[in-house]
């Protein structure tokens, strides 16, 4: 059907490699500029807090990289389903181009979580219901990434890999919700929908920026990544030895 | 959409929906595991095996803190707002443990029913508040969020 071309046209990944160059340069000296300047404004200019001190500023890190690596599960569950559904090979390269970034995220949220847990709870280290889903998540990243190398037969691999992301994809929301449905230790959402935010506007304006900033990182890495897997996939094609070499 | 398409479509719907019901079915028939810290309204009743380690969650009742002066000993009392119960400490105390904050203790019940704690762990709420902003406050020991609510005797 002529409604689905355009669908297909993005599928391409000569179109992707071509058309993502710029986005991969906008995001990438976007991001790391928002990021400096978050920074700087959280650890040295938001006030210190009440009860926590200065220890709280390590939420600046925390947060996004926490929030990312659940919003990035779903950018790559969704490209392995579209991977499977319409066997496109450009979203398998994007799907396996995520996982490292997710985990990478991941790891950073549980290892800023437990510094920051040492001087406000008093240990690194619970077995609570949030943290638990989140070393859940991590290994579910790591078990995608390995699923992927584990088939001689790439194809295969990228199936697998795309099944495994969507049977994970429950975690998420689990993640998200475990802070209301259980007793955990660790303490409930800060930014709420239905009722004013508990944080005082000084402190929230560079986690936000923040937020927007890791979330655009990913953005960078993931297209980044997702052209060189490009380049190594369809190394045997003309055009990626006309885009390298130059034309002969 | 391609009628093969929609049939890969559907299957990956019903892997997400079948993966997600078995968790969610696990999860409600394991809710109370899933919890970090029994209700001390739970711990009081008498519900609990006392040759296990537990733990408890609840509010640092005001007024209750007793510090021994000649070592780090102190005692308390932690309360959900419907019972409270004796914990007694021997080590040092979180920063942020104060009355009026919720706080996770485990340890031991001993036959009196106190709770002979080995690791005291202050719990934070999801609110942050400039220190000067709470200078100009009325009053500068704002309570925990986990804590509101709470009547205590």
């Amino acid at each position: 059907m002529a409604s689905w071309q355009w669908f297909h046209r993005m599928g391409s990944p000569k179109w992707f490699y071509e058309k993502m160059r710029i986005w991969m340069l906008a995001l990438g000296f976007l991001s790391c500029a928002m990021i400096m300047v978050g920074m700087v404004w959280g650890l040295a200019f938001a006030p210190a807090e009440l009860k926590q001190g200065n220890s709280y500023r390590i939420m600046y890190v925390h947060v996004p990289t926490a929030i990312v690596s659940m919003g990035g599960y779903y950018v790559m569950a969704i490209a392995g389903a579209i991977g499977l559904i319409w066997r496109m090979k450009l979203s398998f390269m994007v799907m396996k181009s995520t996982a490292p970034v997710g985990a990478i995220l991941t790891f950073l949220g549980l290892f800023t979580g437990a510094v920051w847990g040492k001087p406000t709870w008093g240990v690194y280290w619970v077995w609570d219901a949030r943290i638990t889903f989140m070393v859940i998540l991590f290994f579910i990243y790591l078990g995608i990434i390995a699923l992927q190398e584990a088939y001689p037969d790439k194809d295969m691999g990228d199936k697998a890999a795309a099944l495994l992301s969507l049977v994970g994809m429950v975690v998420v929301p689990l993640i998200y919700k475990s802070v209301d449905w259980w007793f955990t230790l660790h303490q409930k959402s800060t930014f709420k929908l239905t009722e004013k935010s508990t944080i005082d506007p000084s402190m929230a304006y560079p986690l936000i920026l923040m937020i927007f900033a890791t979330y655009m990182f990913f953005a960078w890495m993931v297209i980044y990544r997702t052209r060189v897997e490009i380049l190594y996939r369809e190394r045997k094609t003309q055009w990626v030895k006309q885009a390298l070499l130059g034309p002969a | 959409m391609h009628p093969v398409r929609k049939q890969r479509l559907i299957l990956v719907l019903v892997v997400v929906a079948v993966s997600s019901v078995v968790s969610a079915l696990v999860l409600y028939a394991t809710r109370e595991f899933g919890d970090y810290a029994y209700s001390i309204s739970k711990i009081v009743s008498g519900d609990i095996d006392k040759t296990k380690s537990i733990r408890a969650g609840g509010c640092v009742v005001p007024g209750s803190v007793i510090r021994a002066t000649d070592r780090l000993f102190t005692t308390f009392q932690i309360t959900d707002g419907m019972a409270n119960l004796k914990v007694t400490y021997d080590g040092l105390l979180p920063d942020l443990f104060a009355e009026e904050e919720a706080a996770v203790i485990t340890g031991r019940l001993d036959d009196g029913g106190t709770l002979v704690a080995s690791k005291v762990m202050a719990k934070h709420d999801e609110t942050y508040t400039p220190k000067e902003v709470s200078d100009n406050l009325e009053e500068a020991n704002v309570p925990s969020r986990d804590c509101k609510g709470i009547t205590y005797d």
